[in-house]
């Protein structure tokens, strides 16, 4: 097996006219974290919905280690060990921050004909459930309603949910978006600890974020790729300093 | 997530006492009423599984509702069989396997085509029971014979006692509702409550979407059956209105008046409309126009129903404000 845990074959997509993602063709090696970044409208987002399934590409294919994912729906690609967390927060705003995690690790059980037993009753579950909500430092508002909490643990329970269905590659898409600098650097520091045992592909233009905890990057303009290669490379490339890094910022 | 709250623990108890105790006082108009109203009930708990807790308005539930009666009125008037072990496990079978097919073609839409092609189902059973002579046409059958538990030369059920037919609709009642606790207790129940809020997270966290709504559709859509065979074995009467729109109507109505993903809400929906219905019928027009006034009123004043009422009441007169998690942000 490759040392690569996934890769696009020239994907695209396309939403009318528009070309969301254009002939991409990356690969992410396993155990790095991989970086795309890009300006508002890049396709970074449509990219992420391509790896997990949530839409089809128009053209090109998918492969997550030996299997080609490239038509899978998002449950499947689920399973196959693909989490996913969201740019624009998607939880379950009036079940508690427990209860929110516990779902995402129930989807672990074989099966759905699971009548009779309360949910609450697996144990397995319930400590996978705990274990993200630990993580994603949330233990504290365990029977908090997601729907009465601040918008940044929102924001990491979002990552805690991602994370109960015990993923082996994670999709972040802006995890720290709309976040207190105090709730940045915790999430920081979950990313660096994740790093050791997972492969991540991470959205961010927070730049400090990237390159602190980045290995690789991948910069995307107008649903091409610009560039790609290790921080230093891109951060040396000609093309990106002056379609991205160079002209400022690129904050939002 | 469903929590039974107190007050509706302690109202469905009371409720349950006096109805498992009024037969001893009362009289046999009222305790046909009740029966009718238990087996609405029933009903319309079976459909706010759909629109309460998995999200799925279905304009089309008296379908399951109207095929069971017609498998009651088969067995009856066209195979001379009256036995209840055969009959209503068929009931059960036969709304299963439609809402098996139903289901399956149904939940590839959503929101309004979801509604339209439930109806769309239900009307073209209903045209074809009321086109078939051999179902009895637009009359449907009349019997008199009614399902029986025999057992040897005993008989221990005889549904045709308005007493058994009243207890044994009861018992099925209360069973049904402690399923259906049970179930939304459940990994399953969990998991259909998550499709309700959000479908997307529950897709990409894993789920298979599909194959939990269809299997809730098909649970409710048997409880229908439970219903739509007692119904039948309480009018000893079936015709293809149990399976028109105003039948699915009536039902939506009955789980939104009483207020939907409560489960004794609906009890309550169809306790109130029966009710109202039964006392102001007597003016045809009128009532339909009193009843229109008094929907809109319920829909308009109280969004979450009966049941809502019954809540905030209760919680009006506890010491203890609610606690703050569950208040808006
Ligand atoms: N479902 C859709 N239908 C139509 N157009 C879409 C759809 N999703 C994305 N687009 C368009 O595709 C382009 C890329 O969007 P995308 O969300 O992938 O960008 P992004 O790089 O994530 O941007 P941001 O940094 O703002 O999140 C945008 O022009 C967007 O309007
Ligand atoms: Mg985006």
């Amino acid at each position: 097996m490759s040392g690569f845990i996934l890769e696009t074959q020239n994907l695209s997509r396309h939403f009318g006219a528009l070309m969301a993602v254009d002939d991409v063709t990356l690969s992410f090696e396993r155990g790095l974290v991989h970086a795309v970044l890009g300006p508002n409208g890049a396709g970074k987002t449509t990219l992420i919905n391509l790896l997990s399934g949530e839409i089809l590409p128009s053209s090109g294919s998918i492969r997550f280690k030996d299997y080609d994912i490239t038509s899978l729906p998002a449950n499947e690609v689920s399973h196959l060990g693909i989490g996913r967390s969201f740019q624009k927060t998607n939880i379950f705003p009036n079940f508690t921050c427990f209860e929110n995690c516990r779902l995402a690790a129930q989807s672990r059980m074989k099966g759905v004909f699971h009548f009779f037993k309360p949910a609450l009753s697996y144990k397995r579950i319930n400590e996978l459930a705990e274990k993200g909500l630990e993580m994603c430092g949330l233990t504290k508002r365990r029977d908090t309603l997601a729907q009465a909490m601040s918008y940044g643990e929102q924001r990491q329970l979002e990552i805690g949910m991602m994370l109960a269905t015990e993923p082996e590659l994670l999709l972040l898409d802006e995890p720290l978006a709309g976040m207190g600098a105090e709730e940045s650097l915790k999430v920081i520091e979950l990313l660096r600890k994740l790093a050791k045992e997972h492969t991540l592909i991470l959205i961010e233009h927070d730049m400090d974020a990237v390159f602190a905890v980045a290995d690789r990057l991948a910069v995307m303009v107008n649903g091409r790729l610009l560039e790609t290669g290790t921080v230093a490379e891109v951060r040396a490339s000609k093309a990106v300093q002056e379609a991205y890094l160079g002209s400022d910022e690129e904050g939002h | 997530m469903y929590v039974l709250s107190r007050p509706a623990l302690v109202l469905l108890l009371m409720m349950a006492i006096g109805l498992g105790f009024y037969p001893l006082v009362g009289d046999s108009y009222y305790i046909r009423l009740l029966t009718k109203i238990m087996v609405l009930g029933l009903f319309a708990m079976s459909l706010d599984l759909l629109i309460g807790f998995t999200g799925l308005i279905s304009l089309g539930h008296a379908a399951f509702f109207g095929v069971a009666s017609y498998a009651v009125a088969w067995y009856i008037v066209k195979a001379g069989v009256t036995s209840l072990l055969l009959i209503l496990p068929t009931a059960i079978g036969a709304s299963a396997a439609c809402a098996l097919v139903i289901g399956w073609l149904s939940i590839r839409t959503a929101g309004i085509y979801f509604i339209m092609i439930t109806l769309a189902f239900a009307q073209m059973l209903h045209a074809f029971f009321k086109d078939q002579k051999y179902w009895g046409g637009t009359d449907g059958f009349n019997f008199y014979d009614k399902p029986q538990l025999v057992f040897g030369d005993t008989v221990l059920l005889d549904l045709s006692n308005r007493l058994t037919l009243y207890y044994f609709t009861f018992a099925i009642l209360v069973s049904a509702f402690v399923f259906l606790i049970v179930l939304l207790r459940s990994p399953f129940g969990r998991a259909i409550q998550g499709v309700k809020v959000n479908e997307g997270r529950m897709r990409a966290m894993g789920y298979n979407i599909r194959h939990l709504k269809l299997i809730s559709f098909i649970i409710a859509g048997s409880l229908a059956g439970v219903a739509g065979f007692l119904e039948a074995t309480r009018t000893a009467y079936v015709n293809p209105e149990l399976m028109s729109w105003h039948m699915s109507g009536n039902v939506m109505i009955m789980v939104i008046l009483g207020g939907m993903g409560t489960l004794y809400g609906p009890l309550l929906g169809a306790l109130a409309l029966t009710l109202l219905g039964d006392n102001i019928s007597s003016m045809w027009d009128h009532w339909l126009l009193i009843m229109g006034a008094f929907v809109i009123a319920v829909v308009m004043f109280l969004p979450e129903g009966i049941a809502g009422l019954i809540e905030k009441t209760a919680n009006r007169f506890k010491r203890k404000p609610p606690p703050k998690e569950e208040t808006e942000p």
